[in-house]
């Protein structure tokens, strides 16, 4: 029988390790370094960094903007890139575990950014890997350059990070960039307001993180014009059919709140509409126009605060 | 309780009756020579109904006074040597977790690699911990114990 040991603390771990596996790796400080190095990037994207690195993408879940923009980032920074965009075409089909593929990519590659379905997957991968690990997503729970992209445009539409009401809609239990960013901006004193479904509402131990950090926030049902008027951030998110194993219980919530124009009339003038992508049916196509949507942006901001974390666990 | 007294050894004392079984199996128990008695269904002004275990010529290391902790946090543990007290231990929960507890989240990397499951204090007093690996938080309460990581 294994004994019950009692081990070096996760902040001894973080001390010593480069890898960005969890938001909750980085203080405030390391938050704002990485977005004012986001800002250099914004101004002059193509430097030679990474020249002479490889940069291994494993992927055994889908994306096309995260892998996309990862592997621009490294290209723009001079870097070449090694990888995979669908594990069937791996080893992991022949029962190949995480540990044995990850100890043989970092033996090619002097960076790994990795997306898995199973959560944990990234922070597994960085205690066995010598070189750093970069999590781009794993299952339900941690997203934490796409936390850095949203606090990157934040920070870029509102001039500050500091004081802001957040008002996060659709799939709040199971989006994983919804409780980053939570996670992210009780550093900055913000206001939440979360609306969703019952189904659909924010984890109660999120909420209790809330709780414990003093942060105001409120729990909503309905999203209209009232309920969105006080927000200077509106961040959509899609309901992640993927996440749910009773494909009825998708049904029931897929189309529950939609986003459109008439409703934004008398928001905040300095409202910005943030989403993940990808977009399904949460966001009409006419707020695309709006001078309040701010999604295309958000995305195109990943290449610029990915390219700061790639340099950030490179040391370089 | 009519019983021979412990000439050296360890008393298990204000464990709830529901958890003496638990006790005893991650301990091992049921494989040692020593001689144990156990009480259950005791009358306690504390817990309603406890149970107790004596265990002869057995100390338990800290690791195993960890995992008492975590099945009945508020149990005591009694060294007797020579048939006298000799010290009185009040379990603290441990820190860090490593083993043990499984992660009550199927899509958890500990429950899809062959490794061992680790699990940090949140709020000791309140016995939450989180999944190091998932993040997701569990309660003393709802800890899943095994022998096995």
């Amino acid at each position: 029988m294994r004994e019950l040991i009692v081990i070096k603390t996760i902040q001894d771990n973080i001390m010593t390790n480069k890898s960005l596996v969890s938001i909750s790796d980085y203080s405030k400080d390391k938050i704002l370094q990485i977005l004012d190095r986001a800002a250099e990037f914004e101004k002059n994207p193509n430097q030679k960094i990474l020249e002479g690195k490889v940069v291994a993408t494993l992927f055994f879940e889908p994306s096309t903007r995260t892998r996309l923009s990862f592997e621009t980032a490294v290209n723009r920074l001079g870097g070449r890139v090694i990888g995979f965009s669908d594990a069937r075409t791996t080893s992991t089909t022949k029962g190949e575990t995480l540990k044995d593929t990850i100890t043989i990519v970092s033996n090619y590659a002097d960076l790994i950014i990795m997306r898995h379905f199973i959560e944990g997957a990234a922070r597994y991968a960085s205690e066995i890997s010598p070189v750093p690990i970069i999590n781009a997503g794993d299952g339900a729970n941690q997203h934490p350059t796409q936390t850095m992209l949203d606090l990157y445009s934040i920070k870029k539409t509102q001039g500050a990070l500091d004081n802001l009401t957040i008002t996060m809609v659709g799939d709040l239990k199971y989006g994983r960039t919804v409780h980053s960013l939570i996670t992210a901006m009780a550093h900055f004193n913000p206001t939440f307001r979360f609306i969703a479904p019952k189904e659909l509402e924010l984890p109660k131990y999120y909420q209790a993180f809330c709780n414990e950090k003093g942060i105001k926030y409120e729990v909503i049902r309905n999203m209209n014009e009232d309920t969105i008027a006080d927000a200077d951030i509106l961040y959509m998110t899609r309901v992640q059919k993927e996440r749910f194993t009773d494909l009825f219980e998708y049904e029931k919530v897929k189309n529950v709140y939609i986003l459109n124009n008439r409703m934004l009339e008398h928001t905040k003038p300095n409202l910005k509409i943030l989403h993940p992508l990808p977009r399904v049916n949460e966001i009409a196509y006419e707020v695309d126009q709006n001078p309040k949507a701010y999604y295309f942006q958000q995305a195109k901001n990943g290449l610029y605060a990915r390219q700061a974390v790639i340099c950030d666990v490179l040391g370089l | 309780m009519k019983v021979a007294k412990l000439c050296n050894g360890t008393v298990i004392d204000h464990i709830p009756s529901d958890k003496l079984f638990k006790v005893i199996s991650l301990l091992g128990l049921e494989n040692t020579t020593s001689q144990i008695t156990f009480g259950y269904n005791l009358d306690s002004q504390k817990i309603g109904k406890k149970a107790i275990i004596k265990i002869a010529d057995r100390f338990l290391d800290p690791d195993e006074v960890n995992k008492v902790s975590l099945i009945a946090p508020n149990a005591q543990i009694v060294i007797i040597r020579n048939y006298q007290v000799t010290e009185k231990k009040q379990l603290i929960l441990p820190e860090e977790i490593c083993g043990e507890v499984k992660c009550l989240n199927p899509k958890c990397i500990t429950n899809n690699e062959p490794m061992c499951t680790r699990f940090v204090a949140i709020d000791r007093a309140k016995g939450l911990y989180k999944c190091l690996y998932c993040e997701r938080m569990v309660s003393t309460e709802e800890m899943i114990v095994t022998k096995d990581c």
